[in-house]
């Protein structure tokens, strides 16, 4: 388990010591603002929120918290369902301040 | 290498898509650590991937709402939210939030207002963080001296038992936080926690944790929940608002709420493995460290200062790990034990 746990950590600072490479690498910052979206280049669900950005704001905020909410929700059960399988106990805690 | 790049239709740039989903895993392990949003973290990640500025700002809201929710569900799990108490406090912050926006477009017709809005930024962080550690030295230095205060034990700024001491109906009995008050506390201070964020344009998680415990008398693990509630339903109205804007891209929540979820897993199974104490001083340190990357922006040292933050980030997140980790190979050796001790032979 320690040994597990050493590489664990080790991955998860080699990606933290990565990213800003990473990130950078990607480009410099985008300064012109695309007002409308471009439906020219995505196909399915993505082209509908697109099209729907363009021609109708309040259903698309509308469905950007509905989508969020859902997404949140659902992600929330799943990891639930994975957390109760480690065989950890997370219904109770102490509450210890010191 | 261009499957590493995801093309967003909204804000019309190719986003490195591992850089979202590491963004919203560290997020996500923080923010359920501490019990905030994290905005001082993403928006300037987002810009740094590429996100017109305008673009980060919204998305990084309707992230944060679905961060938060993943985050509420396992701490109320844990019984660390006080539902009743983040609702009294949900209102306070709505109206003191709108007071802030005001108050920043007032001041716009003066002038000068990014300045002002950085002092008043880069001071209450100070404030913060002085309290923090002041709260954290008198409380060792009270424990050396053997004293022990009630059933939370040692505490160094008790200044919430002056606060519970004001009697001004409706008085309000919090049953989570184990506590009664009048109305008017959490009311007033979620207010002007909300005007701050509303004057600073963030969204108050940094204020309103610290508020909870000193000011409103929540322990630390509960003041670490009920702020995630909060947070998750302030982040739903700005993601609609900002949406209703146009300024959001809805692929890029998606893609770091992913992250987000084992993030926010991590963040928050760690708390049950923490002290209130270690949780506070670690969010000092935190606070410290966003405190300075505001002066070295403020001194046009943009790059350092994303630096910092990115390197406050990583290191966070490892000590978040080590201690869910630690925690949790120590009590599953435990379990192991008791299960053979009971049946030895099997």
């Amino acid at each position: 388990m320690r040994g597990l746990l050493k590489r664990v950590l080790c991955f998860i600072a080699g990606i933290g010591l990565c990213l800003p490479h990473l990130a950078w690498a990607s480009g410099e910052a985008a300064t012109n603002l695309v007002i409308v979206a471009d439906t020219r280049r995505v196909s399915g669900i993505l082209k509908y929120i697109a099209d729907t950005y363009n021609t109708d704001p309040w259903l698309f905020a509308v469905w950007a918290v509905v989508i969020t909410a859902v997404w949140g929700g659902f992600l929330g059960f799943l990891m639930d369902f994975i957390m109760e399988r480690t065989g950890l106990d997370l219904k109770s805690r102490k509450i210890l301040e010191h | 290498m261009d499957w590493l790049y995801m093309y967003m239709p909204i804000a019309g740039v190719n986003i490195f898509w591992p850089g979202l989903v590491l963004i919203g895993f560290s997020v996500g392990t923080i923010g359920g650590f501490f019990g905030m949003g994290g905005a001082w973290m993403v928006t300037p990640g987002l810009n740094i991937l590429g996100f017109p500025m305008a673009f980060a700002i919204g998305t990084d809201m309707a992230h944060i709402a679905g961060k938060s929710m993943i985050s509420t569900m396992r701490h109320a799990k844990f019984g660390n939210v006080d539902y009743k108490l983040g609702l009294f406090m949900v209102f306070g912050t709505f109206i003191g939030i709108e007071c802030g926006a005001q108050l920043v477009m007032y001041l716009e017709r003066l002038g000068r207002i990014d300045a002002v809005v950085r002092y008043v930024y880069i001071l209450f962080l100070a404030l913060i963080a002085f309290m923090v550690f002041y709260d954290y030295a008198k409380a060792v230095s009270k424990k050396k001296a053997g004293a022990v205060e009630g059933e939370r034990g040692t505490e160094g700024i008790t200044w919430y038992k002056a606060f519970h001491k004001i009697n001004i109906p409706p008085m309000v009995h919090f049953k989570t936080a184990g506590f009664t008050c009048s109305a008017w506390l959490p009311a007033g201070v979620s207010f002007l926690t909300g005007v701050l964020a509303g004057f600073l344009g963030i969204g108050g998680g940094l204020f309103r944790m610290p508020a909870l415990v000193y000011l409103i008398g929540c322990p630390t693990h509960i003041a670490v929940g009920t702020d995630l509630f909060e947070v998750m339903i302030s982040g739903l109205y700005g993601a609609f608002t900002f949406s209703l804007k146009g300024r959001i891209e809805i692929v890029a929540v998606f893609v770091m709420l992913t992250g987000a979820a084992i993030g926010a897993q991590i963040g928050t199974v760690a708390t049950k493995y923490a002290k209130g104490y270690g949780i506070r001083v670690a969010f000092g340190i935190a606070v410290i460290c966003c405190m300075i990357s505001i002066i070295l922006k403020q001194l046009g040292f943009s790059n350092s200062s994303a630096v910092l933050i990115l390197t406050t980030i990583g290191l966070m997140c490892v000590y978040i790990s080590v201690i869910m980790f630690k925690g949790a190979a120590a009590e599953l050796r435990e379990k192991k034990a008791a299960k053979q001790a009971s049946h030895p032979l099997s």
